[in-house]
């Protein structure tokens, strides 16, 4: 009888600092690395009297949230209160939502989406240790000035089967909310966080198995780690007859080992109950259109439009629509009426090898010397073969030193692609009579052996000649 | 009537510690007030809608704009530990 | 003029007085300091908390309320002032800004005189739940002022004020009123900003006037009503508040529900007072109805079900970490934790009064897994049904009428060791407040002969409900009613 298959179930909470002025729900401006507690009201500190009034840029940006992943948008939405008490949870309940979210449903690739709603975030605590005991016991420092970002809370249905596609997922939501403008998301600073649900079922089953959680995951490297460790885990536990726990677990990178996060003691009972002190959000038809026009066109969207529209190779469309900056930076290059004009998979080719070869890690070529009209009028000079590759690769050089015409470098130069044929046949004559013993080898079947030859004539040519032609002129001269 | 387990447990979710005496009395006094409160649960509130708000508009939006924050010495003024930028609390990891 | 002359006049007349240039608005400050001085104390009525510096005045002679002095019930957050709510867990906390309701009135020109003492986090109807001791009914010092604003309204009673600001949660303006001898009017939910008022029940809180005769009670009203950007629940109010000179009722259709006239463990010289009242609203002019509020007498159990679930929540933020006490478990930990849990369940433990356990416990019991439908869930329902049975009521009269309290003030720790007898306090106030709807308490004569300072006994309240924002429509028939009942609110002065 053969062994038992296992299939990995996984479904991801992804939670999303908002990229807001002020906090979800007092008028305090973001905190980025101020003094610990400077970014702190009485309604962030959770002061008696104090009241959450509900930030309308943050509605506006889950509302975006919402339509990016094809969600349905409640036409009415409700804050309740998760009680629980934690020092960096200044009330003793976090306001977020609970059965009537802003948005329901929805998609994003072949990933299908539970459910989006908003939240305010938790303050910071940092663990001082016995430097600051309080009555012999270690103490921590709580900073509320995270304590009341806007959160956007997305929930995946389980429909992801391995610990890459969630990787890869994770990337494709990341440039999707980037491309938004609603967050930064950061992975290392915390504005993009991700907790993995993980389950095994036996292949085919409908039944799903007992499910863990994993905890902020603060890399995409991580992510694929942590969630292949406790698939490994699981895995292990079920072959030896034993029984997955349902608990929150931690993944910890440096040793790779998985540990459970909360105490037994901890018995979870929320008490979630509709908060009185904000009334029903109504999602006015106001607010859906200010939303709509806000909407830009999203990554996959414009990568398949790469394709369809030029004809562009799906990787270079998704290089290129995944990354706002090389996306922009083609379509103005695109936009760029130069003659000859440059062929786009040409152009898409240039921008993303040699282009963002040439730049110094990170700078994005808008920021270059190099303007995209620029870049299409040398890629329409080497496509119509005016110049040869070799020079166009000189001549871009020259740009990203000093930016300037193509034309006019190819011209001061003197860069053009030589047409006179009778010159260039001499000047291969002479790489002939010049390198008699790579002639030998390439007599005696060594193609490779042209090398000296070929680099002979780019030489004398200061790299003019085309190099199509220059290896067709040797093959005939030596009656090959 | 509600058990002293229970009463041992809600004291837990509330974070109340409670001396014998106290749960004592709780289990009695909670058993009374529970017994008249159940009485709602004889009325008929078939298809009857739960208010959350009495009153039905819907709530007012903050548009996005800084307000000025707390100094944070007036943020401490009133905590009962501090370092001297942040509020101390014994660990939750201790 | 005199002590005697200034404290004499009334809000309203004193503010005229100011701005008349009749009265200099120290003197009138100074005035009511030195009787608040001299019967506010813990040897005394007990019914302040904190009185301000003599002097603490000027400024004021050209706004509305020409300086005129207020005293203030301790949960308001006044900033660098006590405000504790009447609790352990906050004893001498001084917040960093002031509730919107109180600038507000600060703003037309009334000057803070006092805080009151009240039930600890507004939750008691007699004011024996402070941890600053029990407040004493100017009437009667043996016995409660009723709560929880009891310290704002023996205040007024007394005369140590001219006016008070209270909050009613369940009834917590209007009881205390009647049993003082007072007015006191509860809002609509929503008429004024609840911003800074340290939250007992958030979906019923509201904060009124506690005033020697209804014109005050409109005056104080006008500046406190309005939306604030602070407080997403609160409204703008449809009309300006107008101050009542009527003293007809005209045609004015008024509802007495059976199951809101008898019952409740009312005492016959309460349903006496009660009739007589009915009787002389007819006299001028008032067509009297029956109506049915089949769910009112199942108001309390919603109400004790839905106010402790939201107070068990508002009260988790007394933890000991940002303000107030901390404690930390002794050698002998009462529940054997220590650490953060430890510090947690001890702040907790040691802050809080036995009322304000109860209520936390019940709440958070009633919100806990398995038990929310069965108590919070239906709570909201009934509260929806009686709602819907005001509406109904409204269709066919004006206002509904009601005793605003079973009983006169009953003799202090009389009622302490049975809960529910003491719940039964709030039966004729929580239907209005589950409701949202705007209720004011008159003084309609006395109860109890051989009770009170005369012998002819204490005060009965009689409560005049109207449907949403119907202040106006309310005040105008209490003014009319006040001046045929013609009860003297300065017969308690001390
Ligand atoms: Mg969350
Ligand atoms: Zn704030």
């Amino acid at each position: 009888m053969s062994a038992i298959e296992y299939e990995p179930v996984i479904g991801l909470e992804i939670h999303v600092q908002l990229s807001t002025a002020t906090k979800m729900f007092c008028g305090c401006e973001l905190s980025f690395g101020e003094p610990p507690n400077t970014r702190t009201c009485p309604v962030c500190l959770g002061l008696p009297g104090a009241l959450p009034v509900a930030n309308e840029m943050a509605v506006h940006y889950g509302l975006m949230i919402g339509m990016a992943l094809g969600s349905e948008l409640a036409p009415r939405s409700i804050f309740h209160r998760k009680n629980y008490f934690y020092p960096d949870l200044p009330k003793g309940y976090q306001i977020s939502q609970y059965d009537e979210p802003l948005c329901r449903g929805g998609h994003l690739g072949e990933v299908r989406i539970h459910r989006v709603h908003l939240e305010e975030d938790a303050a910071k605590l940092i663990h001082v240790g016995a430097s600051g005991r309080i009555h012999g016991s270690d103490a921590s420092i709580v900073d509320f000035n995270r304590g009341g970002t806007p959160l956007a809370e997305i929930v995946t249905e389980p429909d992801i089967r391995t610990a890459e596609q969630a990787a890869e997922w994770l990337r494709l939501l990341r440039v999707t909310l980037r491309r938004l403008g609603v967050s930064d998301v950061n992975m290392e600073e915390g504005s993009l966080r991700c907790d993995a649900n993980i389950s095994l079922r036996r292949a085919g089953s409908e039944q799903l198995g007992v499910k863990t959680e994993l905890k902020n995951m603060n890399s995409f490297r991580f992510i694929e780690r942590g969630i292949k460790a406790e698939l490994v885990r699981q895995e292990k536990l079920l072959r030896a007859g034993q029984q997955v726990v349902q608990e929150t677990l931690h993944f910890d990178p440096a040793s790779g080992r998985i540990t459970s996060l909360r105490s037994k003691e901890q018995a979870h009972d929320y008490r979630y109950f509709p908060e009185p002190d904000l009334l029903p959000i109504a999602i006015s038809a106001q607010m859906l259109q200010q939303a709509r026009e806000a909407m830009p066109e999203l990554p996959a969207a414009m990568a398949a439009r790469l394709v369809q529209e030029h004809s562009l190779s799906v990787e270079s469309a998704e290089r290129l629509a995944f990354s706002q900056e090389l996306g922009d930076y083609f379509e103005a290059a695109l936009n760029a009426s130069v003659d000859p004009a440059a062929p786009p998979q040409a152009l898409a080719n240039w921008l993303i090898t040699d282009l963002s070869g040439r730049l110094v890690e990170a700078q994005a070529p808008a920021q270059s010397k190099v303007a995209p009209a620029a870049l299409a009028a040398l890629v329409g000079l080497v496509s119509a073969k005016r110049i040869s590759v070799g020079a166009g690769r000189q001549v871009l050089d020259r740009l990203v030193a000093d930016g300037g015409d193509p034309a006019a470098i190819v011209e001061a130069e003197g860069l053009a692609a030589m047409d006179d044929g009778e010159q260039l046949a001499g000047i291969v004559a002479a790489a002939i009579a010049a390198n008699a013993d790579a002639v030998e080898r390439v007599k005696a079947g060594n193609a490779k052996a042209v090398g000296p030859i070929v680099g002979y004539v780019m030489r004398e040519t200061k790299g003019r000649a085309d190099g199509g032609e220059v290896n067709r002129l040797i093959a005939e001269q030596l009656g090959a | 009537m509600i058990d002293r387990d229970e009463v041992l447990h809600v004291a837990r979710l509330a974070r109340l510690a409670l001396s014998e005496q106290e749960i004592e009395a709780m289990q009695g006094e909670l058993s009374k007030v529970l017994d008249h409160v159940a009485k709602i649960g004889e009325l008929d509130l078939e298809g009857v809608a739960p208010s959350t708000h009495v009153v039905e508009v819907t709530g007012a939006l903050r548009p996005d704009e800084p307000r000025p924050c707390l100094p944070r010495e007036v943020a401490l003024a009133s905590a009962p530990a501090i370092s001297e930028d942040g509020f101390l609390v014994p660990s939750p990891q201790a | 003029m005199s002590d005697a002359e200034i404290i004499g006049l009334s809000a309203g007349e004193a503010a005229a007085a100011v701005i008349a240039g009749e009265l200099d608005e120290r003197e009138l400050y100074d005035a009511y300091h030195r009787r608040s001085l001299e019967h506010g104390g813990s040897d005394a009525l007990n019914c302040l908390t904190w009185v301000g510096e003599a002097g603490e005045s000027g400024g004021a002679s050209q706004r509305p309320l020409g300086g005129v002095p207020l005293a203030v019930k301790d949960l308001f957050c006044t900033e660098d002032v006590p405000s504790q709510s009447g609790s352990k867990i906050l004893e001498g906390y001084r917040p960093p800004y002031t509730a919107t309701a109180v600038s507000k009135l600060q703003h037309a020109g009334a000057k803070m005189l006092a805080k009151t003492n009240q039930d600890e986090f507004a939750m008691g109807s007699s004011n024996e739940n402070s941890a600053f001791g029990p407040v004493r009914n100017p009437w009667d010092r043996g016995r409660v002022p009723g709560g929880s604003s009891g310290g704002s309204a023996a205040a007024v009673a007394a005369g140590l004020a001219p006016w008070a600001l209270g909050t009613d949660t369940g009834g917590s303006i209007r009881q205390p009123a009647a049993l003082c001898g007072i007015v006191g009017l509860k809002p609509t939910y929503g008429a004024v900003s609840r911003y800074g008022m340290i939250a007992f029940a958030s979906s019923l809180d509201q904060a009124g006037p506690l005033t020697r005769n209804v014109a005050d009670a409109a005056l104080m009203l006008r500046h406190m009503v309005g939306q604030d950007e602070q407080d997403a629940t609160s409204l703008v109010f449809p009309e300006p508040i107008s101050i009542p000179d009527g003293a007809r009722l005209e045609g004015v259709r008024i509802g007495v529900a059976a199951e809101l006239s008898a019952g409740g463990g009312i005492e016959s010289n309460v349903a006496e007072a009660f009739e007589r009242t009915v009787k002389l609203a007819q006299d001028l002019g008032a067509i009297v109805k029956t109506v049915e509020l089949p769910h009112a007498p199942h108001a309390l159990a919603a109400y004790y079900v839905l106010a402790p679930a939201e107070c068990s929540s508002n009260l988790a933020r007394f933890d000991g970490v940002r303000y107030g006490l901390r404690a930390e478990p002794s050698a002998d930990s009462v529940d054997g934790e220590r650490g953060l849990l430890g510090m947690y369940t001890h702040t907790r433990h040691d802050g809080f009064g036995a009322e304000v356990k109860r209520r936390i416990m019940l709440g958070t019991y009633a919100l806990s897994a398995g038990y929310y439908d069965a108590y919070y869930g239906r709570a909201q329902r009934v509260r929806t049904k009686i709602a819907e049975d005001f509406k109904k009521a409204f269709a066919e009269v004006d206002f509904i009428v009601t005793p605003t309290s079973a009983t006169v003030a009953f003799e202090l720790g009389a009622l302490t060791d049975d809960p529910w007898a003491m719940y039964m306090n709030d039966y004729f106030t929580v239907p209005m407040s589950l409701a949202g709807i705007p209720a004011i308490s008159i003084p309609c004569g006395l109860g109890g002969a051989g009770l009170g300072p005369s012998g002819e006994g204490l005060p009965v309240g009689f409560q005049i409900v109207g449907p949403a924002f119907s202040e106006n429509r309310i005040l105008a028939a209490a003014h009319a009613l006040e001046a045929a009942i013609g009860f003297d609110s300065t017969a308690a002065f001390a």
